[in-house]
C-alpha cells in the first residue's frame, strides 16, 4: 500500500501540475483589468500556501514531537530537514512569483510591504535553519538545536499571514476566500485556482518524500561509517 | 527557578565586571557603528536628524549581537555545563539570569549610544529621554531573542559566523518597532502600537526561552 502510494504520487503530481498550466494558461480567460498577468495567480498563492502553512507547519510539528520525549525519533528531525528544505525551495518560489507579478502592477520589483517583508524574514529563518543543520555536531545535538530554531523561525508564520490585517500595505488580503468564506473568484478561474492547490500540495508531498528517503539512507550510510571506523580503531588496539 | 536566575544573573555581570568585555568591545563597536553611519549620511544636520532612529537601532542591534555571543560563550566554556548540571539549576532560571543579565548590559550600550545620537546626530534631548522606556522594552526583546539564539549556536566551531545569520532575522521586528517609535516620539508623538509590539516580542521570546532552553542546555 505505502510502495504502491510511494509510486503513484509522482505521476499524480506531475498530472495534476500539468492539468494546472494547461487550465491557466489555455482554458482560463484573461483578466478584466489585470489581464493575462492574472495567469501568475494560479501558481502564486499555492506556493505560498504549501510552503507557510504546510511545509513550516509541518517541520513545526516534527521538530515538537522530537523534543517531546516521550514521541522523540530521529525520523521525526529528518522529516523536519526534509519539509524544511522543499518549503525554502517553496517560498522563494512565491517571493520570485510575487515579484514578476509586482513589476507590472505594481510597478516595482520589491516594495518594503508588510507581507513581502515579514516573508522574507521568514525564508532567511528557515535558511539560516538549513545553515545550522550544515554544522557538524553529534547528530543528536543537531537535531535538538535545529528542533528549537523551527519552532523559534516558525512563530514567523501567523505574523506573516495577519501582517496584511495589522498593517494595511499594498499586498492583498486572502485571494480565494474572504473572512466570511466566501469565494471571491468564480468559474474556471476558481477551479483552476483550487486545483493549482492541490497540485502543489501533490508535489510538495512527492519532494518530501524523496528527501526523507535520502535523509535516512545517509543517516543509515553515516552510523555504517561510525562503525566501520569504530571497528578500525579496535583492530589497531588488538595488533 | 527565580532565586537560579538571580545566581546566574549576578554570575554573569560578575564576570562582566571583571573581563570588561562590554566596556573594551561591545561599546566602541557600537560607537564606531554610529559614527560610521554618520559619516556614510554627510554632515547635513536634518538628514543626520532623520536618520538618526533607525541608525541608532541598527548600531544596537549589531551590538547586541556581539553581546549576545558573549553571554553564550560564558555557558560554552569548558567544564561550564557540567558544573551548572551538577549545581541542579532550572533551565528556566538560567535562561532568565542570562537574559537579564544581556539586558543590564545592553542598556548601559543603549544609554552610551543615546548619548552619541546628542552628540552626533543632534538629536533633541528631552525628546529622547521620552524614548526610554520604549528602548527599555527593545532591550528586553534583544536579550530574550539574543540569549536563546545564542545558546544554539555555543560552542560550535562557527558561532561566530552563524549567530549572526540566525539572530538578525529574528531581530528585524525589533529593529522596525524601535525605529517607528523611536521616529514617532523624536517627532513630539507616542510611540503608539509599536511599545506593545515590543512588549509583545520580549514576553513571548521570554516565555518560549523558558521552556526551550532546557532542551538546548542538554545538546552542549
Amino acid at each position: 500500500m505505502t510502495r504502491a502510494l510511494d509510486r503513484a504520487l509522482g505521476p499524480v503530481a506531475l498530472g495534476l501540475m500539468v492539468l494546472t498550466v494547461w487550465l491557466g494558461l489555455w482554458v482560463t480567460p484573461p483578466d478584466t483589468t489585470q489581464g493575462d498577468l492574472v495567469r501568475l495567480l494560479y501558481i502564486h498563492p499555492a506556493l505560498a500556501w504549501v510552503a507557510l502553512y504546510l511545509a513550516f507547519g509541518l517541520a513545526a510539528l516534527c521538530s515538537a514531537l522530537y523534543l517531546w520525549p516521550r514521541t522523540r525519533s530521529e525520523r521525526w528531525d529528518l522529516l523536519a530537514a526534509s519539509t524544511v528544505e522543499v518549503g525554502v525551495v517553496f517560498l522563494t518560489l512565491t517571493l520570485v512569483t510575487g515579484s514578476l507579478w509586482g513589476r507590472p502592477v505594481w510597478g516595482v520589483w520589491w516594495t518594503w510591504d508588510a507581507r513581502l517583508t515579514s516573508t522574507a524574514l521568514l525564508d532567511l529563518l528557515f535558511i539560516g535553519y538549513l545553515a545550522l543543520r550544515r554544522v557538524p555536531a553529534d547528530p543528536h545535538v543537531r537535531a535538538r538545536r535545529c528542533a528549537v530554531l523551527a519552532l523559534l523561525a516558525a512563530l514567523d508564520v501567523p505574523i506573516v499571514h495577519f501582517s496584511v490585517q495589522w498593517w494595511n500595505g499594498l499586498h492583498q488580503g486572502a485571494s480565494v476566500l474572504t473572512p466570511g468564506l466566501h469565494f471571491k473568484v468564480h468559474g474556471s478561474m476558481l477551479w483552476t485556482m483550487l486545483l493549482s492547490f492541490v497540485a502543489m500540495t501533490a508535489v510538495f508531498a512527492w519532494m518530501v518524500l524523496r528527501r526523507y528517503q535520502i535523509a535516512v539512507r545517509e543517516a543509515a550510510v553515516g552510523d555504517l561509517e561510525l562503525e566501520a571506523a569504530l571497528r578500525e580503531r579496535r583492530a589497531e588496539g588488538v595488533s | 527557578m527565580w532565586r537560579d536566575a538571580v545566581l546566574v544573573c549576578g554570575k554573569d555581570l560578575r564576570i562582566e565586571l571583571r573581563s570588561r568585555v562590554l566596556l573594551w568591545q561591545v561599546v566602541p563597536f557600537g560607537i564606531l557603528a554610529l559614527v560610521l553611519f554618520a559619516l556614510a549620511l554627510g554632515p547635513s544636520e536634518a538628514v543626520l536628524r532623520h536618520g538618526a532612529p533607525g541608525l541608532f537601532w541598527l548600531a544596537l542591534l549589531l551590538a547586541s549581537v556581539l553581546a549576545a555571543s558573549r553571554s553564550a560563550g560564558i555557558e560554552a566554556a569548558e567544564g561550564t555545563r557540567g558544573t551548572v548540571r551538577l549545581l541542579g539549576l532550572d533551565s528556566g532560571g538560567v535562561f532568565l539570569g542570562k537574559a537579564g543579565a544581556l539586558a543590564v548590559q545592553l542598556c548601559v550600550l543603549g544609554a552610551i549610544l543615546e548619548l552619541g545620537l546628542l552628540a552626533f546626530f543632534h538629536v533633541d534631548a528631552a525628546r529622547l529621554a521620552a524614548s526610554v522606556p520604549l528602548a527599555i522594552l527593545a532591550v528586553g526583546a534583544l536579550a530574550a531573542v539574543g540569549t536563546l539564539y545564542g545558546a544554539l549556536v555555543a560552542g560550535t566551531d562557527v558561532a561566530g559566523t552563524l549567530l549572526p545569520i540566525l539572530v538578525l532575522p529574528a531581530l528585524a521586528p525589533v529593529l522596525i518597532a524601535g525605529e517607528r517609535g523611536t521616529a514617532a516620539v523624536l517627532a513630539g508623538g507616542g510611540p503608539g502600537r509599536w511599545a506593545v509590539v515590543l512588549a509583545v516580542m520580549a514576553m513571548v521570546y521570554t516565555a518560549v526561552g523558558v521552556v526551550l532552553y532546557g532542551p538546548l542546555e542538554e545538546s552542549s
